[in-house]
């Protein structure tokens, strides 16, 4: 393992970060650690990187104990979320920061600093100083100064938080294809569910300093464990377990994804209470018995134009759809 | 008169008052040099233009028998600086307490100012605060005593030194520099907690993240970016020094710097033009120091 945190909690005075908190992370996985803020994310990525000290527990880095080590002595980078450039150094002098206090020769150290900027394609920007860049160039640098150590483990700390949606979709992608490049282990914080699912072999879904569900993107969507992680990975109807009894037989708190539901020909009466044009699909709020279900059908779709507010619909929900949440 | 005229009467009245206003609004320019004239006179008059005016009289003379200043051109007094003994000794000896008070109070700031603005909690950083403002509060002429006390054979530091099997420095130039060090720490400790405010956190992390011990980070990444702020503070540590005259005379004994000189010259001596002459020295060494640290861009944190 990569990673291995073991019964690991942080408290800051009276209250509790992270909660005894088990993961296992594997080499060249790119791992996310998912959710709302508070939830604890950026503290467990803060213990790993060594910047704050567990309160309890272990954590080993390739099979080494490095719980109490100091950042300087763990085989970790870090790229941070407001990128932390050094102001007073140029572009190059920034990426070269590492290997200089490495003590890599002059030559070898300009030379590896300059592949690094290649690989994010900054090499044209070397003598900048961090105040001329836009925020997309920052974030390259201090990607470019986290690799070009070459850890074998790269901590992000939700680095495309202050970048727009166009560039943050662009960097996506990037980083993606960096990490397959590198085949080394990206540690991903983000609260953005979507940035998530697109990039991870695995995601952890964090709430209240303790984790909710470790999954695939597929197994967390197709398949979440609580209410929590249906509501927050993607949009999600939780039927109560009195609610569930009613539609369906099964008295177990239950979850349904809205493109899982039908409307057409067949199945329960519901009324359109409001339907909202997505582009790619349109979404429905239905009212069904007592029950608020959001159905989501292609805007392809010709009969989906025809439900307008206030009328009736049918909705066909299969049991073989339906998630039992714990 | 309609009640209606008197309305729009009351709404567009021509004042006097209100067309100088009007005529201002459209005169930008004129409101503006009116608005600085009374700070640009005081500080172009009054101040400048009478501290060149004492300048000029370091060339004038003074008559030997009725005192009076006398305006005859010579440089018989800028030349005694450089050939009068007593000057050029006065002189090494001023800039080198300046210099030293100036090196230990950044050396004493620095950990302060770094204690106060990145591990000290809220609470404890406002405590560190008050107190180095508080001495600022304080009459100068009251801590010169206070350390006149101090320093005496029989005081403080003596009884505190004693069983060290030390003694203390009493009224001499080293008491001076101390005392010298104190009144000014406050004056380098700030602008260098002001420069160190501005370092943000995370930078310190990234350096160490990188594989930085604390001693590298210190000189590769704070001393760096806080430089222009230990200048900024050196600047004052150094200047209030060359210019000070009380200090010396309350515990420095029978030493002289340069601030002493001048003083016997205005008063004792009545020697207003040689006065004026030693006067130079500061401004000249003054000049010099701010030239060279102006390209680091200290001066923009004053």
């Amino acid at each position: 393992m990569a990673i291995s945190i073991r019964g690991v909690s942080k408290k800051f005075g009276d209250f509790t970060a992270v909660d005894q908190l088990n993961l296992e992370i594997g080499s060249g996985e790119f791992f996310s650690m998912l959710g709302p803020s508070g939830s604890g994310k950026t503290t467990v990525l803060r213990l790993i990187a060594g910047f704050d000290l567990p309160t309890a527990g272990t954590i080993s880095l390739d099979g080494e104990d490095v719980t109490n080590k100091a950042p300087f002595d763990r085989n970790v980078n870090t790229v941070f979320q407001d990128y932390a450039l050094f102001p007073h150094l140029n572009v190059i002098e920034n990426v070269e920061y590492g290997l200089r206090v490495r003590k890599v020769g002059r030559e070898e150290r300009r030379a590896r600093a300059l592949a690094a900027l290649e690989k994010v394609h900054l090499a044209d920007f070397a003598e900048r100083k961090p105040a001329q860049l836009s925020g997309g160039q920052r974030q390259r640098v201090a990607l470019a100064r986290a690799i070009v150590v070459e850890p074998k483990i790269l901590l992000l700390d939700e680095p495309l938080g202050a970048l727009d949606l166009k560039l943050r979709e662009s960097m996506q992608i990037e980083l993606k294809e960096l990490q397959r490049d590198l085949g080394i282990t990206f540690v991903f914080v983000t609260h953005d569910q979507d940035e998530a699912l697109t990039l991870s072999d695995r995601i952890a879904i964090f709430n209240q300093g303790k984790i909710e569900q470790i999954g695939t993107p597929h197994e967390l969507y197709e398949k979440p464990a609580t209410e929590f992680v249906a509501r927050f990975v993607g949009t999600a109807n939780v039927f109560t377990a009195a609610q569930s009894q009613n539609l369906f037989g099964v008295n177990k708190k239950t979850m349904i994804r809205p493109e899982q539901i039908e409307l057409g020909a067949t199945g329960q009466e519901a009324t359109v209470m409001e339907s909202i044009y997505l582009g790619s699909s349109i979404r429905f709020i239905l009212k069904l018995a007592d029950t608020q279900v959001i159905a989501e059908v292609s805007a392809s779709d010709e009969n989906a134009k025809t439900y307008r507010r206030n009328s009736t619909v049918k909705v066909n929900m299969s049991k073989t759809d339906l998630v039992e949440l714990d | 008169m309609t009640s209606n005229s008197s309305v729009a009467g009351a709404a567009i009245a021509v004042t006097p008052a209100r067309r100088v206003s009007s005529y201002l609004y459209n005169h930008a320019k004129l409101r503006l040099r009116l608005l600085i004239a009374a700070p640009v006179f005081w500080l172009g008059l009054v101040y400048i233009a009478s501290l060149l005016m004492l300048l000029i009289t370091a060339f004038w003379s003074i008559d030997e028998f009725t005192g009076n200043t006398k305006v005859i051109w010579n440089f018989d007094n800028v030349t005694s600086l450089f050939t009068d003994a007593l000057y050029s000794t006065v002189t090494l000896r001023t800039i080198g307490i300046a210099l030293g008070v100036t090196v230990v109070d950044i050396l004493l700031a620095l950990p302060i100012a770094f204690f106060m603005s990145k591990v000290a909690g809220p609470k404890v950083r406002n405590i560190l605060a008050i107190s180095v403002l508080l001495p600022l509060w304080a009459s100068y002429l009251v801590k010169a005593y206070a350390w006149r006390s101090v320093l005496s054979n029989k005081g403080v530091l003596q009884w505190i030194l004693e069983p060290l099997g030390l003694n203390t420095p009493g009224y001499s130039l080293f008491g001076a520099a101390i005392t010298l060090g104190y009144m000014w720490l406050p004056y380098v400790i700030l602008p260098i907690f002001g420069g160190l405010e501005k370092v943000p956190g995370n930078l310190l992390e990234a350096s160490s993240d990188l594989g930085a011990k604390t001693f590298t980070t210190i000189r590769r990444v704070i001393l760096p970016i806080i430089l222009p702020s230990i200048i900024a503070g050196s600047i004052f540590a150094f200047s209030l020094t060359l210019g000070d005259y009380i200090t010396i005379n309350i515990v420095g004994g029978a030493n002289q710097m340069l601030g002493n000189l001048i003083y016997t010259n205005v008063g004792t001596a009545n020697n207003l033009p040689m006065a004026a002459a030693l006067a130079l020295i500061p401004i000249a060494i003054m000049f010099v120091y701010l030239g060279s640290v102006r390209r680091t861009g200290a001066l923009n944190n004053l």
